[in-house]
């Protein structure tokens, strides 16, 4: 018995199963972020006051620049496997996590000199709000970094096997990327200009 | 839409009455770890089953103390232990605990799995002819996640501080500083994200593996309810996610989400940040809870139609309207949420945008139960078990709904909000609403997935006991809540003068619950007794007409025999000039 | 799906733009918050980029400029209610809303809600 559509698109919606699957799940992912946006919102229209400078913007500026690249990476490594070229497909995948590693080590730097100057998420709404938020972002980043590790390394297997379902696996992968770029691209100037 | 033949060349591949030449499971796998959407939805009903029977124990022993407050819990009052209940009587904290988990565990433990988890997970692909989710491993994993929710739940009540005692809804400031919170948020967070890998499962299994010939306006009823049902539980549950994080900052990380500045306790300023807002959770915790009841009630109209229709031989009464109205009503449920807010402080102008769209909203509500009544006249009835709980659906729903209208209108809101009237709403609502819908789809499915019939006797004892214990459970709140008697009284109102003539009612309440609880054991004793001794059932028992019954009862893997395909609307019944009074969809046209 | 290699060259192209005009788009939005706005309009300015670099994001490198009728659908749905959650709570403690610009007496406020 199997489940058709996983590789080939159904005729009447033109989707196979896992891409309409990701975007049903980046429409929940859209939401989770916009509670936390509404929660910005709501907090910040009810202080008196809201700090200003207090996060170090050229890093996140830099971070920004990073996860921009890492979007054009990783769209291009599923461009290489559509082109049937494995090893550069592949490479790009990597390069794709190396720079999402390279952001989550700014992030630590960051996190690290705001706690040792003892200003944690207890410290103002502001730090609260700014820790959850691009701390859940992180953890999107460490999940994502999870999957393309999965797929350049073990799930590399079914390119092999089927090689339009790993092209599909990757592109779904991407879709999920650029979600957590795309939400960065909001986060930054929210958090760090505003 | 229409649709094409999904994948002809799978054709050959179909089940063809014996499992396949893939190795047998073991046990494990074939039982336990399943990714056979058949295996997880009866995981699914059985824990959801089991859960709501304890939090109707819960409830029971919370029913006893408010009709003899100070009185000790007979029987079992000493296993509560003295930090609980010295002398066996409950302290305020406890019954608070009781409370909160009696909602919590028969809102997101027992009804949703029951309802979504279980019907939706076993009969939605039967139903549309697929051969199982289109992410079988996914479903998998949204049952296990769901486990270590309700485990999580359970475990609670053993940590010291007991489990969560800020009622179902978790209100800060008291939630972010009373015990048990915690865990409660952590078991939130399961139960979500089981939800939101579910809805996924569902939506993509209902767009993408329909059979051949099953456009959507030919879809059961129950199948469009199920489809509404899985975007709200994806765009809702999100913020209550988002919104369990930020409380469990407050009370892990120091944070001050919700608590404003300037709070003092017992007489201690906190040493917090401030600068919070606990209207903030009041907004993201209504923005899932008003769609979440939506949850609670499509799948349950869903299977009432279904039996309806299979149970007066005629189609069902407005099936468009049916569609749109459960379309329109999922939509505006996510814009009505303020309404559990009306006396929070918010400005006149944007309470009357919430009390106009929650007038709005009863229209497709009225429409749902309107075409099921109306699908009555001129019919055949059968008066089987299944058909009892759904008919009983239509009144008690009625009620329900009808009771809501006052709560949804600021001004009478204003002397009902937070009293007995509420619980007496939703109670109906979702005890003998959802809870007899459910029942119903029980005695109605269940041949379909063990190849045997309940028995019908213990099944109307069952129901009348449930039917008329119920009504007195419940309609004595409104009387209580109208008197002014307030929720979440651990004495039953007692320390209220103005309480004193409602205070019977609470006696009334106690004793129905008892044999509202008795009338259930001929229920466990018919749903494990005839899964070993019940009538053998062949494929269409009912003689139904939707997809489901065309597969072997219990379907194998793969579900059908042959490829499905659907030649007509799921509610032919009785048509003109037919041979039977029933003319499945899977039939093909006779020449 | 493309599998042409000339056109799939082609979208990398496509992507490697993009991506340049994104990284351009950041250095507007940290430069113009040099330039210390009002902070209604900075706002606007901030988001509209924002907006901007995101609808590349989504249109090209989501592929969402050629994606299907489903996808949309659950797209816009999803907007609609995100909207409703960045606004309306918002919109309830908002209280000025309908009422005069004139204050009001304190008798008349204490009676108020």
């Amino acid at each position: 018995m199997e489940i058709p559509y996983i590789v080939e698109p159904r005729p009447d919606s033109g989707l196979a199963n896992g891409k309409l699957g990701i975007w049903l799940f980046l429409a929940s992912e859209v939401m989770l972020f916009g509670a936390l946006f509404s929660t910005y919102i709501l907090l910040r229209v009810g202080a008196l006051e809201w700090p200003h400078g207090e996060l170090n913007v050229w890093l996140g500026a830099i971070n920004t620049v990073i996860l921009i690249c890492s979007s054009v990476t990783m769209v291009v490594a599923w461009a290489q496997l559509k082109m049937n070229k494995f090893a550069k497909g592949r490479l790009y995948l990597i390069v794709t996590a190396v720079l999402a590693i390279v952001f989550l080590v700014n992030k630590y730097f960051e996190y690290a000199a705001h706690f040792s100057r003892g200003e944690g998420p207890w410290h103002s709404t502001f730090l609260a709000i700014y820790f959850t938020l691009t701390g859940l972002h992180g953890l999107h980043i460490i999940g994502g970094i999870v999957v393309m590790a999965y797929l350049a390394g073990p799930g590399a297997k079914l390119w092999r096997r089927n090689p339009d379902q790993y092209a599909n696996r990757v592109e779904y992968t991407g879709l999920y990327w650029h979600f957590v770029d795309l939400v960065w691209i909001f986060l930054f100037p929210v958090l760090y200009l505003l | 839409m229409d649709t094409t033949a999904p994948g002809t060349a799978h054709g050959h591949e179909l089940a063809h009455g014996h499992d396949h030449a893939h190795e047998e499971l073991g046990f494990w796998r074939k039982y336990v770890f399943s990714v056979d959407h058949k295996v997880i939805g009866i995981q699914y009903a059985i824990t959801g089953l089991l859960f709501l029977l304890f939090g109707f124990t819960l409830m029971m022993v919370m029913r006893f103390q408010l009709a003899y407050p100070g009185h000790p819990i007979p029987f079992i009052g000493s296993w509560f232990g003295p930090a609980n209940a010295p002398g066996g009587v409950l302290l305020p904290e406890f019954y608070n605990q009781l409370g909160a988990m009696h909602g919590t565990i028969m809102v997101f433990l027992g009804v949703v799995p029951l309802a979504v988890g279980g019907f939706g997970n076993f009969v939605m692909p039967l139903q549309i002819g697929a051969p199982d989710m289109a992410f079988p491993k996914l479903n998998m994993m949204s049952y296990w996640v769901y486990f270590l929710g309700g485990v999580t739940m359970l475990a609670s009540f053993f940590q010291t501080g007991g489990a969560a005692q800020s009622g179902w809804t978790s209100y800060p400031p008291l939630a972010d500083i009373a015990p048990g919170q915690t865990m409660w948020l952590i078991g939130m967070v399961f139960l979500i994200t089981s939800s939101l890998l579910g809805s996924v499962n569902f939506i993509t299994t209902i767009v993408q593996l329909r059979a051949k010939g099953l456009s959507y306006m030919r879809l059961p009823f129950f199948v469009w309810a199920q489809f509404v049902t899985s975007f709200l539980l994806l765009l809702a549950f999100p913020p209550l996610e988002a919104a369990g994080v930020l409380q469990l900052m407050d009370r892990v990380a120091g944070t001050s989400f919700f608590l404003p500045s300037g709070l003092v306790i017992s007489g201690k300023p906190l040493t917090v940040a401030g600068g919070g807002n606990p209207l903030l959770w009041q907004h993201l915790f209504w923005f899932l809870a008003h769609p979440e009841v939506y949850v609670l009630i499509l799948p349950a109209m869903g299977i009432v139609a279904e039996i309806i229709a299979n149970n007066t031989r005629k189609p069902l009464w407005g099936y468009k309207a049916l569609v749109y109205a459960a379309v329109f009503l999922g939509f505006m449920s996510f814009i009505v949420w303020a309404h559990h807010m009306f006396m929070t402080g918010m400005g006149t102008t944007i309470s009357a945008f919430f009390q106009t769209t929650t007038m709005i909203i009863s229209i497709p509500s009225v429409i749902i139960l309107t075409a099921m009544l109306l699908s009555l006249w001129g019919a055949s009835i059968r008066f089987t078990t299944p058909m009892l709980f759904a008919l009983a659906f239509l009144p008690m729903f009625g009620i329900g709904g009808l009771t809501g209208l006052p709560l949804g209108l600021a001004p009478s809101d204003i002397h009902l909000h937070d009293t007995y009237y509420v619980i007496g709403h939703f109670h109906y609502v979702v005890a003998p609403g959802t809870i007899f819908a459910l029942f119903a789809g029980v005695y109605y499915w269940f041949p379909k997935a063990t190849g045997r019939m309940m028995n019908e006797t213990l099944g109307k004892i069952h129901f009348w006991g449930s039917f008329i214990a119920i009504n007195f459970v419940f309609m004595p709140m409104f009387i209580q809540g109208l008197g002014g008697m307030n929720r979440r009284m651990y004495d039953g109102g007692m320390q209220y003068a103005h309480n004193a003539g409602l205070l019977k009612w609470n006696v009334v309440i106690g004793i129905a619950a008892w044999v509202l609880g008795l009338a259930q054991l001929p229920f466990i004793v018919n749903f494990f007794g005839s899964i070993k001794w019940g009538a053998l059932a062949d494929k269409n028992p009912w003689d139904a007409t939707t997809l489901e019954w065309s597969a072997p009862s219990p379907p194998g893997h793969g579900n059908f025999l042959t490829e499905p395909v659907v030649y007509r609307g799921p509610y032919e019944y009785s048509v003109p000039g037919a041979a039977t009074d029933f003319t499945p969809q899977f039939e093909p046209e006779r020449a | 799906m493309h599998s042409d290699p000339a056109e799939i060259k082609k979208s990398i192209r496509t992507y490697g733009i993009v991506g340049g005009l994104l990284l351009v788009f950041t250095a507007i939005t940290v430069a113009v918050n040099q330039v210390h706005l009002a902070v209604p309009l900075a706002i606007t300015v901030a988001l509209v980029i924002a907006t901007m670099k995101g609808s590349m994001v989504a249109a090209i490198f989501m592929h969402l400029n050629h994606e299907k009728k489903w996808i949309y659908g659950a797209l816009i749905l999803t907007v609609v209610f995100f909207a409703v959650l960045m606004l309306l709570p918002g919109l309830t403690v908002a209280d000025g809303i309908g009422r005069s610009t004139q204050k009001a007496a304190p008798a008349e406020h204490a009676a108020g809600h």
